[in-house]
């Protein structure tokens, strides 16, 4: 059984539809990644999983439950996280504060998680006590991660982690990526830099008008050559 | 008082006492009392993204209840302090879910007029129940202030209300920063959606906030009525200084809203003080004018206040 499968999703924001019969799916182990040109309706297909969007037709289903328009607040208790692009951090609130935040619904010690966490992000760990608005760009992704990892999640949404990150912390949050599926985590993650993300994915979708265009292994779309004219730069 | 004209200000103890017992004092007062409440607008502002207007009626609601508790069972306005922040906080919870709630996915201009109107019917509410008279928590018994080094006058409640604002700004500071709800109401005003993407039950978050602000603007209308009297219309008054505090101390920003309140009260109370010549450089009767104005050269020099807070 798929760990999320999204069925004909239609839906947007106003009174417009973005998604035009959208339709994904994620297996037990797999980093999914969608690609597609700006205006594909990339992010907007995240936010339909957790019920942050008008939906006029489909259904979103979590390891065989129905969740379409569920309040994002249940999709969580469900073991969905999701890190946006944007505001990801809440940037008043220390390192370890968001943290904290990120186990909001863990009722059990999540202390040996947090450990964990700052094991797997080191430069956190130094800055525990600073705000996370004080931190880098880089830095501000780890702490959205981590945040996101706190609950040990059955599935984690990435919507474009490494946008506007340098080429070192790209490279990293790469290999973050690779080490949280190694964990067990099925990831889904949307990313403009094709080429770094599908040469980590299993598969990848490509979305175009909010339509699924094609669909693949991630190697096998790295090869193809309209793929490459679309967003390889050739 | 000894004619200015014939004494030195800082070399003549009594202006300076006089300054300490009738200007510093009364400013450091009013100004706790706002910041109480300034605490609570910047709180509701933070979270719930609307100027509560009728924040000032929490504080009538807060004080006329204490005054009835007090008749009820006999006790110093203090004893049933704590009882009366349980039942305003109860109203506040009670007005929301049912003024404000169903606005929650509106404008915030929308729901900023909801709140004057729930202001209005707060106050008609309380003068239905408890009439339109001026009521007193005190016996009538005068009683003699503290005096220390022969000339600074302090009266008991001034140093009460002083302490206990104090006290009520360091459980606020605690709760905060160290309590999950706490941590919870900081990040909601950082990012609504963000939390609700967390998982933070983000309706339990509005409760809290709520609980708060009418508990301090409950303790800050018990002090306003202790350090003069109860009517109808002292929440209104109030309204005014407490935005100008929460403005000035960056809106959102509870902190902020601290500093803020002690500015306002003691800017009210010290311009009324003879700087130059003999005769009050402002008149007291202007005093809401100086939080006002306050309040339009901070918005002007910078909206986002002292603390850095939101803009409207």
């Amino acid at each position: 059984m798929s760990v999320l499968s999204i069925d004909n999703l239609s839906g947007g924001y106003g009174e417009a539809d973005i998604l035009h019969g959208i339709s994904l799916e994620i297996n037990a182990g797999e980093i999914v990644v969608v690609i597609g040109p700006n205006g594909a309706g990339k992010s907007t297909a995240m936010k339909a999983v957790f019920g942050l969007l008008r939906l006029s037709g489909g259904s979103v289903h979590l390891a065989g439950e129905e969740i379409t328009n569920m309040d994002p607040a249940e999709v969580v208790n469900k073991g969905v996280c999701y890190v946006p692009q944007t505001n990801n951090v809440f940037p008043t609130l220390t390192v370890h504060e968001n943290l904290e935040m990120g186990a909001y619904i863990r009722k059990d010690d999540f202390r040996p998680r947090l450990a964990e966490i700052y094991e797997m992000f080191p430069p956190l760990a130094e800055k525990k006590k600073q705000a996370a608005g004080e931190l880098s760009g880089g830095q501000r992704q780890m702490v959205a991660m981590g945040k996101a990892l706190m609950l040990e999640p059955t599935l984690l949404m990435l919507d474009e982690p490494t946008a506007g990150l340098s080429p070192i912390y790209r490279n990293e949050i790469f290999q973050i990526v690779r080490q949280i599926n190694d964990s067990g985590v099925p990831i889904l993650m949307v990313e403009q830099n094709a080429k770094q993300s599908l040469a980590v994915a299993s598969r990848g979708y490509v979305l175009v008008d909010g339509q699924n265009r094609t669909t693949g292994k991630g190697t096998d779309l790295l090869n193809d050559p309209e793929i490459a004219k679309m967003f390889l730069g050739g | 008082m000894i004619p200015r004209s014939q004494k030195c200000f800082w070399a003549d103890n009594n202006f300076k006492m006089d300054f300490i017992n009738f200007y510093l004092i009364p400013g450091l007062v009013l100004g706790s009392i706002y910041a109480l409440g300034a605490i609570g607008v910047s709180l509701v502002f933070g979270i719930l993204r609307f100027a509560n207007f009728a924040h000032g009626e929490l504080m009538l609601i807060g004080a006329y209840i204490t005054y009835s508790l007090m008749v009820f069972t006999g006790l110093h306005p203090l004893m049933v302090l704590p009882i009366a922040m349980l039942f305003t906080s109860l109203v506040a919870v009670g007005i929301d879910h049912t003024f404000y709630k169903p606005f929650r996915a509106s404008k915030s201009t929308i729901v900023i007029v909801a709140s004057f109107g729930i202001a209005l019917m707060a106050r008609s509410a309380v003068q239905i129940i408890w009439g339109v008279d001026t009521f007193s928590y005190s016996s009538g018994r005068i009683q003699m202030p503290m005096i220390l080094f022969d000339t600074l006058r302090l009266s008991h409640k001034h140093v009460w209300i002083v302490c206990c604002s104090v006290a009520l700004m360091a459980v606020i500071h605690l709760i905060l920063t160290r309590t999950r709800t706490g941590k919870a109401m900081r990040a909601m005003s950082d990012s609504a959606e963000l939390a609700r993407l967390t998982g933070i039950k983000t309706e339990n978050v509005v409760k809290a906030t709520w609980v708060l602000g009418a508990s301090l603007a409950t303790a800050a209308g018990v002090f306003l009525g202790w350090d003069s009297h109860l009517h109808s219309m002292m929440g209104f008054y109030m309204l005014l200084p407490m935005f100008a505090a929460a403005i000035l101390g960056g809106i959102g920003q509870p902190y902020g809203a601290m500093v803020g309140g002690l500015v306002v009260g003691l800017a009210e109370e010290l311009s009324a003080y003879p700087w130059i010549g003999d005769s009050p450089l402002l008149s007291p009767a202007y005093k809401a004018g100086v939080a006002f104005a306050l309040m339009i050269i901070m918005l002007i020099w910078r909206p986002s206040g002292l603390f850095k807070g939101r803009v409207f």
